[in-house]
């Protein structure tokens, strides 16, 4: 994370990653779709043992990541239950055992450790927030516990954590950012003021966005961290520059609506741009009284929640297994919102937990070795029922995935897709190469 | 920002917070004034206002308004009631011992926070404020400032009605036989007794009132502020800090403290940070502490 600065410097690294990765991944990606499907055929009845594989999931079922907690049960559940449908993984059923880790990092560890001793799990599943993530970890790896983290997070391609810890169904932050970064600085502003959580997340938002900012031309005129409990916000927004083209925002916990709402009304229908992540907004109606402000700004999306022209046919089935309408409600609740940017990461998470465990013949704990070197070598993911939000990359060194990502308009009382970003939009140098850790 | 507007914004924002803080410590400093209980259960009282003034509003429907006029009269009642049974079933059981009440509170903390996490879900819910609209504040130097210098009308309507309420309070408890019974109660608990005045009664009451301020503010900030489980830590712990500062049990004490507590939270949040802000206040409970331990208006104690 030093002298990447320079176009030179970084294309050479880049091309060369991209052409191993690719060439790596297609064998292994050719494979790994090829077993995937036999055991639909037989369900259960090959099975080398009929124990169920036990998924340990550390869901944030309370504290500040609950309606988060909640979705990514729902997407998780009913991913188990497709894939059981299915015939299971290796003719075995997958069995979700949830554990509560109070989105706190202390009980996240202990969650881990329970699910190693207590419940004997295959693996580890499912976390959100990075600092339940950054606390966890290092103890899956002491248990050698596979551990896939649905976070966004950039501590795991940074090479903070170890061979154990993989995100391969959703992409990070750093390539988020560095990808939304030339879209707007050429539509919106150079002169950005940024609003983000004051925990790793948030710092991954400040430093790499800043970074990706300045290369287009563009600067960061002002840098508003705000810890990710506090309930009101007006007192922040006057450190706001009046110079300022872009105001960038990406919030979380439990108080986003009221984020938003003082936004607007700190602005009052003036003010700059506003681009924002969708996280400050996940789980919350967009036309909720109070947001009409934000008819005519911009979102990031790691998966859009209203459909339209650019949705496909597996996004459709996805919904509709998971529970969710087409406005990215709950169908059985239209006042449920989803957290539709990241929970898909759930859902594509277990079914690569599921290619990599049949690409290692995986039977049982002995295994976990094989299955992580499984999951090293997946590279290449086709957009498809498995991977209902696009297309991704898997890097095997630096253990995470790289997809699309969106930016979505508001206007007439939704969130439209106006821009699509290619995988190689996001895509930078290793920073670590977790392969030459031992198992 | 130019630094007259700011400060207008910071103090009005300010404001807002001392008015709720106010009523909330009151309540804290009230129970303790005749009871002699330190309540740490207090900060729970004040999320399960907010949490049934989301439940009453969500459930009734119609007009924004009509909810929260529902929930207004509602959860004040309803914590109160909870309040005076705790009292009843806890409290009373421990004589009002001071360590053992402490203990006590402590663990009627967890049971609140715990119960309403299993009722009302562990997700942060908004109650929509009966009317709110944005007022621009008009700046003399330099007429056009632009965005960013408002407030809203239903946060001058937080600052008023926390006034009435506080003066309602204040003739209560001067010009009526349960404020004389209550004052008279705090003044001397036995002799109290002796001239017939039914103290456990009292008490509960107390306790109950006590409860139902906290219970009330919240009513009032949740159309600004989200409601949770978790949102009780907060106010409980500057609840803490502005009755230690006041004096504990000094009603005239609790307010000057919530206004100097609240307007500089306003006033340092918006030019320094709001950490900075906590920093301090503590920094000023632990100096009252140290030289003036009654409090600024705090009696010796006797």
């Amino acid at each position: 994370m030093t002298d990447q600065a320079t176009p030179k410097v970084a294309e050479t690294p880049v091309d060369e990653n991209r052409r191993t990765l690719l060439k790596g991944a297609a064998a292994v990606g050719a494979f790994a779709a090829g077993t995937q499907m036999l055991p639909g055929m037989v369900p259960y009845i090959q099975a080398q043992s009929s124990e169920p594989i036990k998924v340990g999931f550390q869901v944030h079922k309370t504290g500040i990541g609950a309606a988060y907690g909640r979705w990514y049960d729902r997407t998780t559940r009913a991913a188990a239950k497709l894939i059981n449908d299915e015939g299971g993984i290796n003719g075995r059923e997958v069995e979700i055992v949830a554990e509560d880790d109070g989105t706190d990092p202390k009980r996240g560890a202990e969650v881990i450790e329970k699910f190693a001793t207590q419940h004997k799990t295959d693996v580890a599943f499912g976390t959100l927030f990075s600092h339940v993530v950054i606390g966890s970890s290092p103890r899956a790896g002491e248990l050698k516990m596979p551990y896939f983290v649905v976070s966004e997070g950039h501590h795991v391609a940074s090479g903070g954590l170890n061979r154990y810890t993989l995100q391969p169904g959703i992409t990070d932050v750093k390539s988020q950012v560095q990808s939304m970064a030339p879209w707007v600085a050429d539509n919106l502003g150079k002169k950005v003021t940024m609003i983000y959580p004051d925990f790793a997340f948030g710092h991954d938002h400040r430093d790499f966005f800043s970074e990706a900012i300045t290369k287009q031309g563009g600067e960061v005129v002002a840098k508003i961290a705000i810890p990710p409990t506090e309930k009101s916000f007006t007192k922040y927004f006057p450190q706001i520059p009046r110079d300022t083209d872009v105001l960038y925002h990406v919030m979380v916990g439990p108080a986003v609506l009221t984020f938003v709402k003082e936004l607007g009304e700190f602005f009052g229908g003036r003010g700059p741009e506003i681009f924002g992540f969708l996280d400050s907004l996940e789980a919350v109606d967009i036309n909720t009284p109070g947001l009409e402000f934000l008819n005519g700004s911009y979102f990031w999306e790691g998966n859009p929640r209203y459909t339209s022209d650019m949705s496909s046919e597996h996004d459709a089935f996805y919904r509709k297994a998971v529970g969710v309408d087409d406005t990215g409600a709950s169908i059985t609740d239209s006042k449920d919102i989803a957290t539709y940017s990241h929970m898909f990461g759930c859902w594509e998470t277990l079914h690569i937990i599921k290619a990599g465990m049949e690409a290692a013949d995986y039977s049982g704990p002995g295994d976990q070795a094989k299955l992580i070197e499984a999951v090293e070598n997946i590279g290449v993911m086709p957009h498809s029922r498995a991977h209902p939000q696009g297309d991704k990359l898997f890097n095997g060194r630096t253990h995470q995935s790289f997809g699309h990502q969106f930016i979505s308009k508001v206007e007439g009382g939704r969130l439209t897709p106006v821009h699509k970003t290619s995988i190689f939009d996001g895509y930078y140098p290793d920073e670590v190469d977790y392969t030459t850790q031992k198992l | 920002m130019d630094l007259g507007p700011q400060l207008m914004l910071a103090s009005l924002d300010g404001a807002v917070g001392a008015a709720v803080l106010a009523l909330t410590a009151l309540g804290l400093s009230l129970v303790f004034g005749v009871m002699r209980v330190v309540n740490v259960a207090h900060g729970e009282f004040f999320m399960l206002g907010a949490m049934i003034a989301w439940f009453v509003a969500s459930n009734i429907g119609g007009h924004p308004a009509i909810g929260f006029v529902g929930a207004l009269i509602i959860a004040p009642l309803l914590v109160g009631a909870i309040a005076a049974s705790a009292d009843w079933l806890i409290l009373k059981r421990l004589d009002y011992e001071p360590e053992a009440t402490i203990v006590a509170t402590i663990g009627l903390l967890y049971i609140l926070q715990q119960g309403a996490l299993v009722t009302f879900g562990p997700v942060a819910q908004a109650v929509e404020a009966p009317f709110n609209h944005r007022i621009e504040i008009p700046w003399f130097e330099g007429s056009n400032v632009g965005w960013g210098l408002f407030t809203t009308s239903y946060k001058l309507f937080v600052i008023a009605a926390a006034i009435t309420i506080l003066l309602a309070v204040w003739l209560l408890l001067s010009r009526t036989k349960m404020g004389l019974v209550m004052r008279a109660t705090q003044l001397d608990r036995e002799t109290a007794q002796a001239f017939g005045i039914p103290v456990e009664k009292v008490y509960a009451l107390t306790f109950g009132f006590g409860a139902a301020l906290a219970a009330l503010s919240a009513v009032l900030i949740v159309p600004i502020q989200q409601a949770d489980y978790l949102m009780g830590g907060d106010p409980l712990l500057l609840s803490f800090i502005v009755v230690i500062i006041g004096g504990l049990g000094s009603l005239r004490g609790t307010l000057i403290a919530a206004l100097l507590i609240g307007m500089s939270d306003g006033i340092i949040s918006v030019f320094f940070t709001p950490t900075l802000a906590k920093i301090i206040a503590t920094l000023v409970v632990a100096m009252v502490l140290v030289f003036r331990p009654q409090g600024l208006f705090g009696a010796k104690a006797q």
